[in-house]
């Protein structure tokens, strides 16, 4: 186990700039879930930490050594990619043992290192079967099993879970999870799907055109958001996001509705903003009006799409409500669980 | 009823063309060599007036010194030719899979060696093997050292370096797109592995690209035992009997010994080798398939 010191990462391919001035320190035994968009930068900068990409400035340590210049067999470090990468023409035991008999362990050692693996993931049946011959769930499991054998400092994840059906990624998600929780080895774990990175992280970092938008842990993310790009990032259904202006202490939005303002935001008189609410957080009964264009019940909640002002806004409501399209909702939310961000820079006031 | 059996034939009716003319311009020769190969056949008689001699020609040639030391030539040859071209082929192929500046064009030149008709190859090459104004002999003599007896004493050593030069790129061209297709993820995880590049070649590549290295090899070796231009423009066969490769000698057997029914058993020999080679090329295939159809089926039945 170690620490991943990443300090003022720079990555250029040729003249384009694909990550600026990355800083996250990574605590020992800590699992840490790089998240954003496509094309965010997040893949290679786990590719760097891995070896697989060269650094173009700035600094990379893991366990407290610079890594920058070191191949990846040098850094110590295992990785479970996102299209599993096994050796088609290796068994299970095999692609499990590969590292160790590359750096000629005992044949023994190397046996009982495997198999112990192999238990903690019940892949133990399977030991002698080739990877074609395994579902989804299981080859993505042969993949985790040849990380845990190496024992290495820190474990990489790059998107393990992309490739395999919903159902199966909700229980690989409780594996890995579970794994983490009784090996202690650092992780690094890139994901797009925020879900994964909230329910998985014990910190989060949010990633957006190269550079690092936020890092926090996840409910610290979810509840004070530093920019609009991580409160519409973080968080199912996506925020509601209105533009407006602060007048008589409210929040008097573009669309034609009003808000009371959290209590610890920063604001002036007249100043234009942009105000979010979570979908979850909008309750039934307040005083801004909503026209139902779409209901979708659940069963245990109701989301409804509603028109304000000619902008879409989303309610999510923990109890079934019968609104019909063309319906007037009234509705309102507790000012503290709102936010205000700052209309050209995004950033939260 | 009619028109369904109507039906039923048209598609033989469609393929009728194309089998009458593959019937004329394939089994009509080939068979036309077996049934030669029976019988004492000269040129100037026409087929039907010779004689019939069972298996005379075969056993003739069974028993013939001239023959076997013919086909121990061929096999030397072509074992000798696509061992060498293998491991050059794929040694480049390894060396030259990487994206650097000028490696497009540097790929084009490996493998224009393979464009040269074989008879200006042999032309070339019996140039550049002239004892006293071929290219290599002048460069020996001009460090002090004798020439060599290129086309001579070591005739089977220049024609097989000969042909290394025209088909290392054959095998080349096919191992590079074997490489650049292997899964390039596999290949990074050996390096996390802890790989180095000869065990990520030992370990990965080389045995993932297996197959299409076997089918190369096979395809190289049936084409090593039919060479005939560059060793008759080179050497003719000589000097003696040391580079009369299998089919100079068919060749020879027919034109200058004017023994038809002989060259057309020693033709049947050839193809009896080479149609071993290819049953061994298409049986490796067939396992190949059945292996994995089997595994898919396995798989299937657990789920």
């Amino acid at each position: 186990m170690a620490t991943v010191e990443i300090t003022n990462i720079e990555k250029y391919y040729g003249g384009y700039h694909a990550l600026n001035d990355i800083n996250v320190d990574i605590a020992d035994g800590e699992f840490v879930v790089l998240v954003g968009p496509s094309g965010c930068g997040k893949s290679t900068l786990l590719q760097m930490i891995a070896g697989l990409e060269t650094i173009t400035g700035g600094e990379l340590r893991i366990g407290g050594d610079v890594v920058n210049y070191l191949p990846p067999k040098q850094r110590d470090i295992a990785m479970v990619f996102q299209n599993y990468a096994l050796y088609p023409h290796m068994t299970v035991g095999q692609n499990m043992g590969f590292s160790l008999r590359i750096r000629r362990d005992p044949a023994d050692e190397i046996k009982a290192k495997v198999e112990r693996a192999a238990k903690i993931l019940n892949l133990d049946q399977l030991l002698d079967r080739f990877p074609r011959e395994l579902s989804g769930g299981q080859r993505q499991r042969v993949a985790m099993g040849r990380a845990i054998v190496r024992e290495p400092q820190v474990f990489l994840f790059d998107e393990p879970l992309s490739n395999l059906d919903a159902k199966l990624r909700l229980s690989m998600r409780t594996e890995i999870k579970e794994l983490h929780q009784r090996l202690k080895t650092t992780t690094i774990y890139v994901t797009h799907d925020q879900d994964e990175a909230m329910t998985m992280a014990d910190r989060i970092v949010v990633m957006n055109t190269g550079v690092v938008s936020q890092i926090g842990a996840p409910l610290d993310l979810y509840d004070r958001p530093a920019n609009t790009f991580v409160a519409g990032f973080i968080g199912s259904p996506a925020m509601n996001f209105m533009d407006g202006t602060i007048q008589g202490g409210k929040f008097q939005a573009a669309n034609g509705s009003s808000w009371a303002l959290p209590s610890d935001a920063k604001v002036t008189e007249g100043q234009r903003c942009t105000f979010g609410v979570r979908p979850e957080f909008v309750e039934a009964g307040g005083d801004v009006a909503a026209k139902v264009i779409v209901t979708e019940p659940t069963g245990s909640e109701t989301q409804i799409v509603a028109d304000m002002g000619g902008e879409h806004f989303t309610c999510l409501f923990n109890e079934r409500i019968a609104a019909q399209p063309g319906d007037t909702l009234k509705i309102g939310a507790d000012p503290e669980k709102c936010h205000v961000f700052d209309i050209e820079t995004g950033l939260r006031l | 009823m009619k028109l369904a059996r109507a039906n039923r034939l048209t598609p033989y009716v469609f393929m009728a063309p194309a089998a009458v003319i593959m019937v004329i311009a394939l089994l009509y020769p080939l068979g036309y060599m077996v049934y030669g190969s029976f019988r004492a056949w000269d040129p100037s008689q026409n087929i039907s007036e010779t004689e019939f001699v069972g298996l005379k020609n075969y056993i003739t040639l069974w028993f013939d010194p001239s023959f076997r030391e013919s086909l121990g030539v061929t096999l030397k040859f072509a074992i000798s030719v696509v061992a060498v071209e293998m491991v050059l082929g794929v040694g480049l192929a390894l060396l030259l899979d990487r994206n650097i500046r000028g490696m497009s064009i540097l790929r084009t030149l490996f493998i224009l060696p393979m464009m040269i008709a074989p008879v200006v190859v042999g032309l070339m090459w019996r140039y550049m093997y002239h004892p006293t104004v071929g290219t290599f002999n002048r460069f020996l003599k001009s460090i002090g050292l004798d020439g060599v007896d290129w086309l001579g004493q070591h005739a089977l050593l220049s024609v097989i370096i000969a042909d290394i030069w025209q088909w290392t790129p054959f095998i080349f061209i096919l191992t590079l797109a074997a490489l650049q297709s292997l899964p390039q993820s596999a290949l990074e995880a050996a390096k996390i592995d802890g790989a180095g590049g000869w065990q990520q070649i030992w370990h990965i590549k080389l045995p993932l690209m297996m197959p299409v290295l076997i089918v190369t090899c096979l395809l190289r070796l049936i084409d090593a035992f039919k060479v005939l231009e560059v060793i008759l423009v080179m050497t003719e066969g000589g000097p003696g009997l040391s580079t009369e490769i299998l089919a100079l000698r068919i060749s020879r057997t027919a034109t200058e010994f004017r023994e038809l029914g002989v060259a057309a058993a020693m033709s049947n020999y050839l193809l009896m080798l080479l149609l071993l080679l290819t049953v061994a090329m298409f049986a490796f295939n067939k396992i190949q398939t059945a292996r994995a159809a089997r595994l898919r089926a396995a798989v299937q039945e657990e789920d």
